[in-house]
């Protein structure tokens, strides 16, 4: 199982570092996509089923395709291609990733340097995270509704103008 | 679903996304991209939330998860749209270019 | 007879409230009514609270309204306190105000600003009378910045021309130099003594303080000061003449009869302190020697007619201060009591006389108006010939005649300038007499008086002649100075001097007042040419000048203070403390700028901060 672990967490890592490099707005969606993916099998292998599920219908399933229905409809992807030739050159990642590998030595530091043992994976399922959910998390529940609910109503205000045909501007 | 995993395993495959992601947004221009980046530290953020849950063995890991996923299911949504506002108010996706908050 | 003692300063008070707010949207005959009704009944309420003092003992009574402060050991009420002194005081503010008011009543009647008038006049008099009738040193002071800011209220009061305005600004800042130095001399006396309570701390005082202690001179010293400020004594007597920039009622009131006097009424009523230090006592009286000397030469010199009466003013207010000086505490509330009505008579009717003639006020350019002005001539001249102590006829003589006893007990130079001064008195009065109603008439009157305004003339005249007469001796001593021996029971010397000096020699005062009486007929009335080549000589012209610039103290301050501080006001232009302030916004402003240029509108920016401020924290905590 561990080998399986292995695998997954380093296609999630390179299929990642390919969506940041990526010209095309539309192939990085796609290798996001696929990270999102690998992830979901580590959450697998860890005995979270439900969230493994959770992660590929909602957030590979919905929200990825959402970002890519929204990049195709305006075509946005090829624009951005010619654009971002001209700016994403050179020595930009210098600074950025000087700063991540610091915080990655920063935080490596502060979780290897503790010895812990490791544990057994026994698996939690739906059910019980449905329990939990609903008795001690009944309030956070109804505030994520309102989070949703607040997504809702803006996205659909804000982009009331921009229907499929972006020339139309009509109420 | 079986045997041992390691906690540490888990917490620093999360933080190295998290940091790709931090990389991808400090990196890329294009407001797309920068959303795209914020949904890598996301779901990286959310990876080591379960991590820890499956170690102390309690569902609030996945619950955290849960509640992650609806945020960033409205951030999304709302950021496309502001997205799509700004292209059509500036003309352009470049956050460098989109800066009249100057000063 | 205690419970309307607090009306008195009240009514007055309240009317000047009233007309302050509602004033303007009243008609006119309604306000002179409240404006003089006011005064008046304040009047009454004397009258009254007098006829029960007199029948009752002559000790002093205090009516207590509330605690003003509670400060440790500082528990000023405010508290009245009625005894002859401050019955004396009430009855010369009210009566003579309220006829002044009355006056006022038809003589203000074109004025844009009758409503405001009143208001201040009545807020003047209401102040006097709670400095008058004070309990206790800081209500005293209360009703002494009171009187100042409605002297400069009034002097200003057509305040659209900057003389008039320049005028009032003068008096207010000199009168301040002397309230400065009253308000240290209470303080002084506060932590010496412990109270401010007036009969209470005369009698700490005069326990504590052996004679001659230099805190009993130093407390006098500035008790002095302030009077001098208020009293146009000298050295700050430099704005009285031009304080006739106000209107003639106004002059009347606060420069002839009330205010001035409050200096006086000050010192005779911490007479004890001042009996404590007779260094300056002494001073006082030469203060008020050198005053009435210098104030009557330069009397001599003016020819505005108001700006004689004010040097005169001046003169014999110095006259008060000699009395009190010499330990004659009677004498001088005497011959305040006297002179408050010969002087605002010559105000007044001196004022029908420049309204008249629309407002000229050059005696020179008037002439023979006295059966253009019947009343106001007759009125005149009684009021000169009291200023003069014209002998037995007048109100003035025995006042004056008082006060030049007592001098002569005390100190013979004293007495000697009293005597010059009277003899000069009588020129400069009967000058003005035989300038403006005799000789040639060169101006037309366009105007009479009415009958309102005749009315106070008659009534002044009439007082002017027999007030004096109230002093007439009854057993020993005069009635009015037995009244105010009640008052100053504490003095060893109740009135000293008095039948001081030789009975010869009581007749050269009155041989003094003839001759300025004769010199002043020859000059001014038979022989005018005389008066013209006296006048040509280069010497009299020098001193001529000196004295009508008032003996040069205008031009004095003018180069010791104004100068100096002006040029110091002008370098400090660019004001260095401003510029600590200014600076300290400057550095705020260099600040936001270097600040705001960490604002640059780009999102990864903002993010690479986020980042290195983690990058940071994290770094604490890892090498902790």
């Amino acid at each position: 199982m561990t080998i399986l672990l292995h695998l997954s967490a380093a296609i999630a890592v390179v299929s990642t570092i390919l969506v940041i490099t990526r010209l095309n707005a539309v192939h990085a969606l796609l290798y996001l996509v696929v990270s999102l993916l690998a992830v979901a099998v580590v959450f697998f292998l860890l005995g979270a089923p439900f969230v493994a599920a959770l992660e590929v219908i909602i957030y590979a399933g919905a929200i990825m395709v959402l970002f890519v229905f929204v990049v195709m409809m305006f075509n946005l992807g090829s624009e951005i291609v010619d654009h971002e030739r001209l700016i994403f050159q050179g020595p930009i990642w210098v600074l950025p990733g000087l700063l991540a590998l610091l915080l990655l030595l920063e935080l490596a530091y502060l979780i290897l340097v503790p010895a812990t043992a490791n544990f057994g994976v026994a698996m939690i399922g739906p059910r019980q995270v449905g329990i939990r959910l609903f008795s001690v998390y009944g309030l956070a529940v109804e505030l994520a509704s309102f989070v949703l609910l607040s997504g809702l109503v803006g996205a659909y205000h804000i982009g009331r103008r921009y229907r499929a045909v972006p020339e139309e501007r009509g109420r | 679903m079986t045997g041992t995993a390691s906690l540490q395993f888990g917490l620093m495959l999360a933080t190295v996304l998290f940091l790709l992601g931090l990389i991808g947004v400090l990196m890329r221009r294009n407001l797309i991209f920068v959303l795209m980046s914020l949904e890598i530290m996301f779901n990286a953020a959310g990876l080591a939330f379960v991590v820890a849950g499956q170690r102390w063995q309690q569902a609030d890991g996945q619950i955290m998860f849960l509640f992650i996923l609806a945020v960033t299911g409205s951030e999304v949504a709302l950021g496309l749209a502001l997205a799509l506002a700004a292209r059509h108010h500036f003309g352009t996706l470049d956050t460098d270019l989109i800066s009249r908050m100057r000063g | 007879m205690a419970s309307p003692l607090y009306l008195i300063p009240l009514l007055p008070l309240a009317a000047s409230l009233l007309l302050g707010l509602a004033g303007s949207r009243l008609p006119r005959v309604v306000v002179a009514i409240i404006g003089v009704g006011a005064t008046a009944a304040s009047f009454v309420l004397t009258a009254w609270a007098g006829s029960h003092f007199l029948s009752g003992s002559l000790q002093g009574q205090t009516q207590v309204l509330y605690r003003w402060l509670s400060l440790g050991e500082l528990q000023p009420s405010i508290a009245f306190y009625l005894d002859p002194l401050s019955l004396v005081m009430c009855a010369v503010v009210t009566f003579v105000g309220a006829l002044i008011l009355l006056y006022s009543a038809q003589f203000m009647a074109e004025d844009d600003g009758y409503a405001r008038f009143f208001c201040f006049m009545n807020l003047f008099v209401g102040s006097m009378l709670t400095l008058v009738l004070a309990d206790n040193l800081l209500l005293l002071y209360l009703g002494w910045e009171g009187v100042g800011l409605c002297s400069y209220l009034l002097i200003g009061f057509w305040y659209r021309e900057r003389r008039n305005v320049t005028a009032a600004f003068k008096a207010f800042l000199i009168t301040r130099v002397g309230d400065t130095a009253l308000l240290i001399g209470l303080l002084l006396i506060f932590t010496q003594l412990g109270t401010l309570q007036i009969q209470e701390l005369m009698q700490r005082a005069s326990l504590q303080w052996p004679v001659g202690s230099s805190l009993a001179v130093a407390a006098a010293a500035l008790l002095l000061g302030g009077a001098v400020g208020k009293s146009a004594q000298l050295p700050l007597q430099t704005w009285l003449p031009d304080a006739m920039a106000g209107p003639t009622p106004v002059s009347a009131l606060i420069h002839a009869a009330t205010m001035v006097t409050a200096g006086v009424y000050l010192i005779a009523r911490m007479h004890v302190v001042f009996e404590l230090a007779p260094i300056v006592q002494w001073l006082v009286a030469l203060v008020g020697a050198a005053t009435l000397l210098l104030a009557a030469c330069s009397a001599l010199t003016q020819w505005d007619l108001k700006r004689v009466l004010a040097y005169s003013t001046m003169s014999q207010v110095g006259y008060m201060l000699l009395a009190l000086g010499v330990g004659a505490w009677s004498a001088a509330i005497f011959h305040l009591f006297t002179h408050a009505f010969f002087k605002s008579l010559l105000f007044l009717s001196g004022g029908v006389v420049i309204q008249g003639l629309e407002e000229e006020h050059n005696i020179l350019k008037m002439g023979g108006l006295r059966r253009d002005f019947p009343l106001a001539f007759w009125t005149f001249l009684i009021g000169a010939a009291s200023l003069s102590a014209i002998p037995w006829v007048t109100a003035g003589f025995f006042s004056k005649d008082a006060i030049l006893n007592a001098a002569y007990g005390s100190n013979v130079g004293f007495w000697l300038a009293g005597l010059i001064g009277a003899l000069l008195t009588s020129v400069y009065a009967f000058r003005m007499v035989f300038l403006v109603f005799f000789g040639e008439r060169r101006l037309e009157p366009r105007r009479r008086q009415g009958l309102v305004t005749a009315v106070p003339l008659v009534v002044l005249a009439t007082l002017a002649v027999v007030a004096g007469y109230l002093n007439l001796p009854h057993g020993g001593t005069g009635a009015f100075t037995a009244l105010l021996r009640g008052s100053f029971l504490s003095t060893a010397s109740a009135a000293p001097g008095e039948g001081g000096a030789a009975a010869s020699l009581q007749v050269l005062p009155i041989i003094a007042t003839l001759a300025g009486l004769a010199i002043a007929a020859l000059l001014y009335l038979r022989q005018p040419r005389w008066a013209e080549n006296l006048g040509t000589a280069p010497a009299i012209r020098v001193l001529h000048r000196f004295w009508f610039v008032g003996w040069g103290f205008d031009w004095l301050y003018s180069r010791l203070f104004v100068r100096p501080w002006v040029y110091l006001a002008r370098l400090n232009r660019a004001d260095f403390v401003d510029a600590f302030y200014t600076g300290l916004a400057a550095v705020t402003i260099a600040l936001h700028r270097l600040l705001s240029l960490s604002q640059t509108g780009r999102v990864r920016s903002y993010a690479l901060a986020a980042a290195v401020g983690t990058l940071v924290l994290l770094a604490v905590v890892v090498l902790r």
